[in-house]
């Protein structure tokens, strides 16, 4: 870290912000049906969130006992019995974001910047108002010199709220999930 | 003394190291050669291969191996060559095998290396004899399993494994006694993560008490945020507790956690958590049933004494490193001078209730696991060694903390007086030259 020639004070904590409200929820017209072009327009606002480095809305596009999981191995049956490259219950999420904001995450200075491309975007299954939806995805990260290509299938279980989408659970099966990795500290 | 003797030797001196060490090539070859081409190296645990055919593949230092039970029951060690022409047999991580074949020309080998068959098996000049013990999947020289955690060593001579391990044989002991059945298996998965950097800093990281308040401020300070009203599986409660525990001020780091060397470069840091924040904690209730077993099984006295010993990483030089209170198992695979592989294992406790185990997984995604929120600062600062240390600035490192204050442990190893002493990088160095020049350089230029 490099240090500042004058720190005006300690290192302000981020504080934590309120992490219920979907904000783009307001741009959701209510009773629109949970359909594929829905989803998919869903999916590249959060790949958008993500890849602009504002991962406070992008946890806010959780529901409140949501997880979040990358498995360590093909078929991973489940997070408990098994360890996973990242398994968050809406604790540790909201932590692990609240640490990306950290400005002594040095493992993020300097900031890696990525690019994620979405698509194959397909529905599993659906009810009235939740669906699964799978979709692949390509995401590059640059850091420090150096380009590394993740790839893999993610698992959305999405949820309608008040005429807007949340985040019931997301599982991202990285197809290199068994190589030995670099630290992984910018979500998929 | 040979030349290259003496030169290694300089390059420790009381208190110091020179930089070398870590960024020249051709040390890194000698290390191969000399410590992972010689030492007992970890391989593996029995519990990976309970049947006989059973078999993993994985590395001694660089050098591809088998470990594989034989027919007989045998934990046997060979070389993952063809005896033919040299192509990698087994490759496939682990499974189970009646013989294994090379899928070049079609040699078969038996499971203790032996050569079965040989197509094609004339006009070969005379004196080819399949049979020769040099042709064949060759074995290790040396293997030996300590309560089911397996040795091998690429001398054929040399200390015994329980020599080598010295006071070290209580924190493998430490693992196995604290299932209730007395028995531990691999469980769980594994982790590999990896680094640009040398592979001797991970290592020299183990037993660093006074590094986690500042490298791991940030997951720290999220964690001491962190509300406790917002919803847990009971695993995110884990490791935010976890991470709490690694905010505890440099006074308790100083004085309350103890940091114990050995011969041959072994060591261990005493436990930093209290009881009431240990994530096992007393008044946990699954914690209290597993105790409950452990009682039942092994006697009320007995379940103390094995609950007492309070032990964080034990590390055992050169490429092993547990955690017994969380039933860790890290194994470091040196790949180049500037690149690190490690493996992280869980293990069952036989006998515990299956929640132990769920913790153990917990556990290990905070502290061993590839996208944790603590290891990727450790990672980070593994790769800015490695790079800091490429300058030409300062040519000689800094490893004196508690040089002046360590003192002798009753089991024929050094403490340090402050947990903060770095003891145990001086202990690792005098092990590693004493492994680099076979004895011959004076021993003990880094200890105090």
């Amino acid at each position: 870290m490099a240090k500042r020639r004058k720190p005006k004070a300690k290192p302000r904590v981020p504080t934590r912000r309120p992490v219920l409200v979907a904000r783009h929820r307001a741009a959701s017209r209510a009773g629109e049906a949970l359909d594929l072009a829905r989803c998919e327009r869903f999916l590249l606002h959060e790949a958008r969130l993500l890849d602009d480095g504002n991962f406070d809305d992008w946890l806010a596009l959780f529901t409140p006992d949501a997880w979040y999981w990358v498995p360590s191995e093909p078929d991973q049956d489940n997070p408990h019995d098994t360890v996973s490259l990242i398994y968050d219950d809406r604790r540790l999420l909201e932590t692990r974001v609240r640490r990306l904001a950290s400005p002594r995450i040095y493992s993020q200075e300097p900031r890696s910047r990525t690019s994620r491309i979405v698509s194959n975007v397909s529905i599993e299954d659906s009810g009235n108002s939740a669906c699964t939806v799978r979709s692949k995805f390509l995401m590059i990260e640059y850091r420090r010199d150096s380009q590394r290509l993740f790839a893999g299938t993610a698992f959305h279980r999405l949820v309608q709220a008040d005429g807007g989408i949340l985040i019931a659970s997301k599982r991202v099966n990285l197809v290199n999930c068994d190589e030995p990795l670099d630290g992984i500290v910018v979500p998929f | 003394m040979s030349n290259i003797d003496a030169e290694l030797a300089r390059l420790i001196a009381p208190g110091r190291v020179h930089r070398r060490l870590y960024t020249d090539p051709a040390i890194f070859e000698l290390e191969m050669e000399r410590i992972f081409g010689a030492a007992w190296i970890y391989v593996g645990h029995e519990s990976q291969i309970k049947k006989p055919g059973d078999y993993f593949a994985t590395r001694m230092g660089r050098k591809p191996v088998v470990v594989v039970r034989d027919d007989e029951g045998t934990v046997r060690v060979i070389h993952n060559q063809c005896a033919h022409r040299g192509a990698m047999v087994v490759a496939t991580d682990k499974g189970n095998a009646a013989e294994f074949t090379c899928c070049y020309h079609g040699w078969t080998y038996h499971l203790d290396g032996r050569v079965k068959a040989v197509p094609l098996n004339h006009g070969y000049p005379q004196g080819f004899d399949p049979r020769d013990p040099k042709i064949g999947m060759l074995p290790v020289p040396r293997v030996k399993s300590y309560r089911g955690f397996i040795f091998a060593s690429g001398a054929s001579d040399g200390p015994s494994l329980e020599d080598s391990l010295g006071h070290m044989t209580t924190s493998l002991d430490d693992m196995i006694d604290r299932a209730p059945d007395g028995e531990i298996e691999v469980a769980g998965g594994v982790f590999k993560h990896a680094y640009d950097g040398n592979w001797k800093v991970y290592f020299e990281n183990l037993c660093d008490a006074a590094h986690p308040l500042f490298t791991h401020r940030s997951s720290i300070d999220a964690a001491l945020e962190q509300s406790d009203e917002a919803h847990s599986d009971g695993s995110g409660e884990i490791a935010i507790r976890q991470m709490r525990q690694n905010g505890a001020p440099y006074s308790f780091w100083e004085s309350q956690v103890g940091i114990w060397t050995y011969p041959n470069g072994h060591s261990y840091l005493g436990d930093y958590h209290d009881d009431s924040k240990l994530v096992a904690a007393l008044k946990d209730p699954v914690f209290r049933r597993y105790i409950a077993a452990l009682e039942r099984k092994k006697g009320k006295v007995e379940a103390k004494r094995i609950l007492e010993v309070r032990r964080w990483n034990s590390n055992i030089y050169p490429n092993v490193s547990l955690m017994s209170q969380f039933q860790q198992l890290r194994v470091v695979y040196p790949i180049a001078v500037n690149r690190t592989v490690v493996h992280a294992y869980s293990f069952r406790l036989k006998g515990a209730p299956d929640q132990i185990l769920r913790n153990a997984v917990s556990f290990a995604n905070v502290v061993n696991g590839t996208g944790s929120l603590v290891l990727t600062d450790d990672l980070e600062i593994y790769h800015r060694l490695d790079m800091g240390m490429s300058s030409e600035g300062c040519e000689w490192l800094q490893i004196g903390r508690g040089y002046q204050s360590d003192v002798p442990d009753a089991h024929g190893g050094r403490r340090g007086k402050n947990s903060t002493s770095e003891v145990y990088i001086r202990n690792m160095l005098d092990a590693w030259l004493a492994l680099m020049t076979k004895g011959q350089a004076a021993p003990v230029r880094a200890a105090s």
